[in-house]
């Protein structure tokens, strides 16, 4: 087996060593009757080309070369090169949580750069070394609130991932969090008016998202003000990253809950992505999640450790308050390296152009569809409705390589035939224009039966 | 180490004063090593005896704080929340919390000076 | 180094290196964008008081100054690739380079999660076969591929327990966990809302089966056992501990963070676990990164299968693979999509790799490797609990505490000698532990400078204790000071003059 270093002679030499004569003997302590004497049925030894070759089939299977609209939660950018040529040196990828900081102060200092650029641009105090995702940092922020008020409810806007708040449900259920939905506007906004009813004395928290699951970007401050009239912190969670480039960051916010995928993670097939949370400077040892701080040792030269870790779960045994033990370093520095290469300027100018994309896109919809929620702002997705279902358009652009916006029947039912198109930087005119094109074609054919269906009725 | 005769003392090693000042002991602080943070309770917040009201927190350890007797919390010392070094300079001195005592015979159940140092002895015997 | 000499490790230049906002000055760019091919917006018709105009100390470099500044950063990190790594129950094995070659495959690396099933055919079938290698590995029933990590898994593990008895009728109270468990055990189960109940150990350092049937009734939802436990011994009475358990309704969990001992040799499915989360970080050979990502797959036995996490993974009757959305009876979901798909391309590459013969073969090394390290420090080191090791073994500190030197100064020094520490002070049952896993990727090599390394340790410590108490004598730093950084905490940089 070519990953195991061990000739014959030298285990014949180890076990003369120990005083055994087969490994076998290593194994009693597991009783005769539960051992495993026959091979497991599982493929044979593949040689690395063959493992090459199966996976490069199965990417094969997954449909190569189409031009995706979907967004939702999970991102396509461009991920610079660098990303990968670092994030592969094996002293990064090799390397354990960074426990014996003298050993580890690479892993530690890029955490710490990471936590600073995401205070920075998500307008908070500080942050975390990050989450296992957008949507168990979404929940454990709501724990955290949960801890800092002594509060017991939480008011979620229904324009919070579908998805997340599925994950806020299993982790609340058993926390006995009540939680209360509040719907959205026509603006696509959250209904201030009913979540001014929702927020009561016994709230902990509002959950919010900006940009929301449609794209919009809430009345952040407007928000904050209904849950700080009533001593209830606001939470943002923030699923596409991208955004901060030129969206005003939720600075009234006291926890932001963020999903960083967009900046240089793989889409993957859902993970693994980075969580993040953010928050103000007098919650943090309410925090959940590992935290790397600057000290210096002995000799007064700076250093870095992971610090304040009474607050981690395997500390507190019983008494821990989140499921976390562990973050995304090694996504959390593919996130780091995608700041740093686009930093003040850069993450700007690529948010503008995902601002135009969309812009153009919605623009050239609303001529053949309805593009909903138009009177808010929004960033790089928005919503189309069609005459016919986009499940049957979706599978005729699949016909043309494009995969369509993502159907909201399936979240939201009472939106019937709409679905949630996104663009970004690496969507093209002529990719937009095509998909356009598609859909205004659908709603022609669709028209044109109805007036046939008229006609025959008026004659 | 000596223990001060003008309080009296637990078996989970906090110390308390006639008038409801509450601490932990010189032997506790030392057990945790460098303390980095205090968690207490607001003024207001009852305590019960035997039960929690706080925590302290050092590098890699986390420890209840159990009220010696049941009270209401008059005050709180908020200089431990920048200084919580204080603790381990000057255990006896750096209270945590003073109370109103809500039944001043329970004092009477907690171990004098004399007793918690004996307490003290026998627990590190084992 | 001044004291004795070491085989492995000598001191090479190492380059110093600031913060990055340290170098940031502005202009400078490492970035380009194409020329926009849709007309220019007007931001701030766009977005109104909801634009963004400044983002405030984020760092402006170049190309070059990125590639050297992370690269010095790595080079101060000490990994795998550079040697022996002993943490025990870490399993800190080689992470083959196939497996990240393949997780980056155009078309794996690039899926939607919300693309149609027609075109995720292949992401679906890596899914499937990684389940069925993992379902005949353990000999379970049902899997779910969704938790991110293994402390997740524990939750998802433990939420099924719940949703078991719930639907029996009586959720019950609380967990039975042995004294010798990982911290994050009891964390679980108190964060699905049981009480936690200790369960003490014998003098071999395996659960007491006579304690545990005394505490065993009806408020009991399930027995969270590592096994091999965290002192490297396999519960030779599991299934005595088993049969305790189901004889009065209730379930046995196994943490798998120890499976690197088990797998093709014996199937937790085959004595008597109903819920098991394994680590794909640990066992499966998935890199652990600094620190994540992970991956726990919760394996069940059939009674449990009806309360996996949404989506189920099926095979639709036109041969097809999809989710099934509908469980009724399911916990619902624990993170968003699927799990960590990218791990499991590289868990399944590690299988696929191995073979049956491969994985049973990594089992036996992992087991001899850790008894040679057993024998060479045997009387050096105190063993606490003569019992048998597997994977890892367990000294303790005693001999050498009597000269003021404990675990931890004994694993600082371990770094001079160019190893990382094992783990210290745990497993809670042995005061001042030194934990020590090799796992099978050691050549006999690695292990004889090792067993020498901390031999010639120990003898330092009888010669000139202080010596190692001031350890590590050569690193970039000394020990920093973690007090400080708790007691005032500075978790960003700011630039010189701005308030923190």
């Amino acid at each position: 087996m070519r990953y195991l270093p061990k000739s014959p002679a030298d285990r014949a030499a180890m076990m003369q060593a120990i005083g055994i004569r087969s490994v076998d003997e290593l194994f009693s302590p597991i009783p005769a009757n539960v051992r495993l004497t026959r091979d497991l049925v599982i493929p044979r030894q593949m040689a690395e080309s063959e493992i090459v070759d199966w996976f490069k089939q199965r990417a094969k299977e997954n449909g190569e070369g189409y031009t995706s609209f979907l967004g939702a939660g999970a991102y396509s950018h461009y991920r610079p090169v660098v990303i990968d040529a670092l994030v592969q040196r094996g002293e990064f990828l090799t390397s354990y949580t960074p426990y014996q900081a003298e050993f580890a102060q690479g892993t530690l200092q890029a955490i710490f750069e990471f936590q600073t650029m995401i205070a920075e641009l998500t307008g908070m105090d500080l942050a975390n070394a990050s989450m296992y995702d957008g949507s168990t940092g979404a929940a454990e922020a709501v724990m955290m609130a949960v801890r800092v008020t002594g509060r017991h409810s939480a008011a979620i806007a229904r324009s919070v991932h579908p998805e997340y708040r599925e994950v806020l449900n299993t982790y609340a259920t058993h926390q006995a969090i009540p939680q209360k939905l509040v719907s959205f506007a026509d603006s696509g906004r959250i209904d201030l008016k009913e979540l001014e009813r929702a927020v009561s004395d016994d709230t902990a928290c509002v959950l919010i998202q900006s940009p929301n699951f449609f794209g919009t970007v809430e009345d952040v401050e407007a928000i904050a003000e209904i849950a700080h009239k009533r001593g209830a912190l606001l939470i943002v969670s923030i699923a596409e990253a991208a955004s901060l480039g030129i969206v005003e960051p939720p600075r009234t916010a006291d926890i932001v809950a963020m999903e960083a995928q967009s900046f240089g993670v793989p889409l993957g097939f859902g993970g693994p992505y980075c969580g993040v949370l953010a928050t103000k400077e007098k919650f943090v040892r309410q925090m959940p999640g590992r935290l790397a701080g600057q000290t210096v040792d002995k000799n007064g030269k700076r250093g870095f450790v992971l610090t304040l870790a009474t607050r981690e779960q395997h500390i507190r045994r019983e008494k821990a308050t989140s499921n976390i033990c562990t973050n995304q370093a090694l996504v959390a520095l593919m996130v780091n390296i995608f700041m740093t290469v686009y930093g003040k300027v850069g993450l700007r100018e690529l948010a503008k152009q995902n601002l135009a994309k969309a812009a153009y896109a919605a623009d050239q919809f609303s001529k053949h569809a309805r593009v909903l929620f138009a009177g808010a702002p929004r960033f790089n997705e928005f919503v189309v409705e069609t005459s016919e279902d986009p499940y049957a358009i979706n599978s005729r652009l699949l016909g043309h390589k494009i995969v369509g916006g993502l159907p909201l029947k399936k979240f939201y039912p009472e939106l019937g035939h709409t679905a949630l198109w996104c663009c970004t930087e690496l969507t093209t005119r002529s990719m937009i224009d095509t998909a356009v094109g598609l859909v205004a074609e659908s709603e022609r054919s669709v028209r044109s039966m109805q007036e046939t269906a008229e006609h025959e009725v008026v004659r | 180490m000596s223990y001060p005769s003008d309080r009296k003392y637990t078996k989970e090693h906090e110390w308390i004063t006639a008038d409801g000042t509450i601490g932990i002991t010189h032997h506790a602080q030392d057990s945790l090593g460098d303390i980095v943070f205090v968690e207490l309770p607001k003024v207001g917040a009852e305590i019960t005896a035997g039960k929690t009201f706080g925590t302290v927190e050092s590098v890699k350890a986390v420890s209840d704080l159990y009220a010696p007797v049941s009270g209401t919390v008059t005050a709180t010392n908020e200089a431990l929340a920048t200084a919580p070094e204080q603790v381990n300079k000057d255990a006896h001195g750096a209270w945590m919390v003073k109370i109103n005592l809500k039944n001043p015979a329970e004092l009477n159940a907690l171990l004098s000076a004399a007793d918690y140092e004996k307490f003290v002895s026998e627990e590190a015997g084992h | 180094m001044t004291k004795h000499m070491t085989r492995k490790a000598t001191r090479h230049i190492s380059q110093n290196e600031g913060l990055i906002f340290e170098k940031s000055s502005p202009g400078k760019a490492a970035w380009k964008l194409p020329p926009l091919d849709v007309p220019e917006v007007d931001t701030a018709k766009l977005l109104g008081k909801q634009e963004r105009k400044d983002l405030g100390d984020m760092p402006e470099v170049s190309e070059i100054e990125i590639i050297r500044h992370f690269t010095r950063l790595s080079t101060w990190n000490y990994a795998i690739d550079l040697g022996m790594y002993p943490l025990g129950s870490c399993t800190m094995k080689y992470n083959p380079r196939v497996n990240e070659f393949v997780a980056r495959i155009e078309g794996l690396a690039n899926g939607h999660p919300y693309q149609a099933e027609k075109i995720s055919q292949g992401a679906l079938r890596i899914i499937r076969t990684l389940s069925d290698c993992l379902l005949e590995i353990t000999g379970m029933d049902a899997i779910t591929l969704q938790p991110a990590a293994g402390a997740q898994g524990e939750l998802t593990g433990l939420l099924m327990v719940r949703a078991y008895h719930q639907s029996k009728g009586n959720a019950r109270k609380k967990i039975l966990i042995p004294d010798s468990a990982h911290g994050t055990n009891p964390a679980t189960a108190a964060t699905v809302g049981y009480a936690v109940e200790n369960l003490k150990s014998n003098e071999r350092g395996m659960v007491d089966v006579a304690a545990l049937a005394a505490q065993m009734n009806e408020d009991v939802a399930a027995l969270m056992v590592t096994n091999p436990n965290t002192l490297g011994v396999f519960e030779q009475e599991i299934a005595k501990i088993a049969e305790l358990m189901h004889a009065k309704g209730g379930l046995l969990y196994m943490d798998g963070a120890n499976m690197n001992a088990l797998v093709a040799k014996a199937r937790p499915g085959d004595f008597g676990v109903d819920v098991m989360h394994l680590n794909l970080h640990k066992t499966f050979s998935t890199p652990h990164g600094g620190g994540g990502p992970g991956s726990g797959p919760v394996a069940v036995k059939k009674v449990l299968a009806p309360f996996l996490p949404t989506p189920v993974l099926i095979t639709k009757p036109d041969g097809t693979l999809g989710f099934e959305y509908n469980c009724p009876q399911s916990v619902g979901r624990v993170r968003a999509f699927y799990g960590n798909f990218g791990m499991f391309i590289r868990a399944l590459a590690y299988i696929f790799a191995n073979g049956p013969d491969g994985l049973r073969q990594t089992t036996e090394d992992a087991v001899l490797n850790a008894n040679y390290i057993r024998k060479g420090l045997e009387g050096v080191y105190d063993l606490p609990y003569s019992t048998p090791s597997m994977h890892e073994v367990v000294f303790s500190d005693r001999l050498q505490s009597k000269k003021g030197v404990k675990t931890m100064d004994l694993a600082k020094r371990l770094i001079d000698y160019g190893f990382h520490p094992y783990t210290t002070a745990f497993p809670l049952i042995v005061p001042g532990a030194l934990m020590i896993e090799p796992t099978e990727s050691e050549p006999k090599e690695e292990l004889d400078l090792f067993i020498e390394a901390m031999k010639s340790i120990a003898e330092e410590v009888e010669e000139d204790p202080q010596y190692v108490l001031d350890a590590p004598h050569n690193t970039r730093i000394s020990r920093l000071d973690e007090t400080a950084a708790a007691r005032k905490p500075v978790l960003r940089w700011k630039p010189e003059g701005k308030a923190v």
